[in-house]
């Protein structure tokens, strides 16, 4: 089985936002702040979800920037921020491979089952 | 290898016909690319400068709940370019690349943001009738075949319905006050009206990026459908404010069921479009002026993010020779 996680795939950014904060060589030299992946969750008792992304400087910044734009209106009651190069996605170049083993195996539907329609609550 | 590169085209344009999404790290024509970074950015910068003929009113709106609602909006413009500029980032550009665009005058914004705001009635004809044009263009662009612009753009879109109905709102107070309110609200419908009309750009005939952005889905109206209704939108709600378009020929035809209106002024458009619009170089020299002034509060915000990253490592080094 191959792995298919590939380092150079930042979510949906390429590597050119790699560079954050402590793996910058040059330290002093860091300009711009680094991108971050928001996720919120909209109300109690659901999934945090993927809301965007934005710049801040650090973690502290970035959740009150998160807040700012993506809560105006109350859409969020919890929030994750991820700097965005600590993401690692799928290769949708080898998505069709590696999502195959999941195409033939059509049993692990319910629908699967033919069923007589006398049989109740099922 | 050519051969692989049309293979790749048709499946893209299959894609694109099944109404499927593409996704950044999709294969993409190159043109597909740079033309989705043109228009993306473009429509960022548009948020961004279109905060600054409003900001121009937030000191002196006329109460605190207008002044609320004004702050209110200005700051969903500011949102609204964060969003989109994040999605142009997907595509391959970083942020101070196309603030860079921006501030060199390579990137342009919608013209309609090089007019001056006169009085506190263009904040509401602001609202109606460019809010109401943007979300003209707004709405079909969440439908738009790149995945991370139509997400951008359901944002977008939930939050525009506000802007257009306090604009709204603004003027039928106005419409509804004394002679020389008026007067105020008839005078900001005449000089937004026009460039409201040039904000779905030139006619379809000479509109050159069009076709290929409807094959590839960006767009799905063109400008001159999407003009029309806008017209036919105004040209009835205006009833309710008791207003008149500036437009002698602005009249229904009953055999097309649409407004018929006068012909656009596409001189003054693009001389806009090419910087000499009444407020272009303040525009661009007041986000210029920001982008400057703001520098050492990033570079300070990093130096700190970055002594702090040095303090916590420098503890848990500490801490862990304590346990040792």
């Amino acid at each position: 089985m191959r792995l298919y996680l590939q380092k150079n795939h930042y979510g949906d950014y390429g590597d050119g936002h790699a560079g954050g904060l402590e793996q910058d060589a040059n330290q002093d030299q860091q300009k711009q702040w680094p991108l971050w992946e928001v996720f919120m969750r909209s109300k109690q008792g659901l999934d945090h979800k993927h809301a965007g992304s934005l710049h801040a400087a650090d973690a502290t910044m970035a959740l009150e920037n998160a807040r700012d734009v993506y809560t105006r209106r109350n859409e969020g009651v919890s929030i994750w921020v991820v700097e965005s190069k600590h993401i690692h996605a799928s290769d949708p170049d080898a998505a069709a491979e590696f999502f195959e083993p999941a195409n033939d195996k059509i049993y692990r539907h319910p629908s699967f089952y033919d069923l007589p329609d006398s049989l109740k609550h099922m | 290898m050519d051969q692989t590169a049309n293979q790749l085209q048709d499946q893209f344009q299959q894609r694109i016909d099944l109404e499927q999404k593409i996704e950044p790290k999709d294969w993409m024509p190159e043109k597909y690319r740079q033309t989705l970074i043109r228009q993306i950015s473009q429509h960022a910068h548009s948020e961004i400068i279109g905060m600054l003929p409003e900001g121009n009113w937030i000191t002196r709106a006329p109460s605190l709940k207008r002044k609320a609602i004004l702050l209110a909006k200005v700051q969903d413009e500011a949102g609204h370019g964060l969003y989109l500029y994040s999605a142009a980032e997907t595509l391959g550009i970083s942020r101070d690349e196309m603030y860079e665009q921006l501030h060199s005058g390579k990137a342009k914004y919608s013209s309609i943001f090089n007019y001056p705001t006169l009085s506190w009635a263009d904040m509401g004809a602001i609202g109606w009738l460019v809010d109401g044009a943007a979300i003209m263009n707004q709405v079909p662009l969440c439908r738009t075949s790149f995945g991370p612009y139509a997400r951008a753009m359901v944002r977008v879109c939930k939050e525009e319905s506000f802007h257009q109905r306090q604009g709204f709102e603004c003027l039928l107070q106005l419409s509804k006050g004394s002679e020389v309110q008026r007067q105020m609200c008839q005078d900001a419908i005449n000089r937004w009206w026009w460039p409201s009309l040039m904000m779905f750009g030139p006619k379809d005939d000479e509109s050159p990026n069009s076709k290929l952005s409807m094959q590839w889905k960006i767009k799905r109206f063109t400008n001159d459908e999407l003009r029309q209704k806008f017209v036919d939108m105004i040209a009835e709600q205006i009833k309710l404010l008791n207003m008149v378009l500036p437009d002698p020929e602005l009249t229904w035809n009953e055999q097309t069921k649409h407004y018929d209106y006068g012909a656009i002024n596409w001189e003054e458009f693009k001389q806009v479009i090419q910087g000499n619009g009444p407020c272009n170089k303040e525009r661009l020299e007041a986000r210029k002026k920001a982008w400057a002034d703001g520098a050492w509060v990033r570079d300070a915000a990093i130096a700190h993010a970055t002594k702090q990253a040095k303090r916590k490592a420098a503890a848990q080094t500490y801490s862990a020779k304590e346990t040792e």
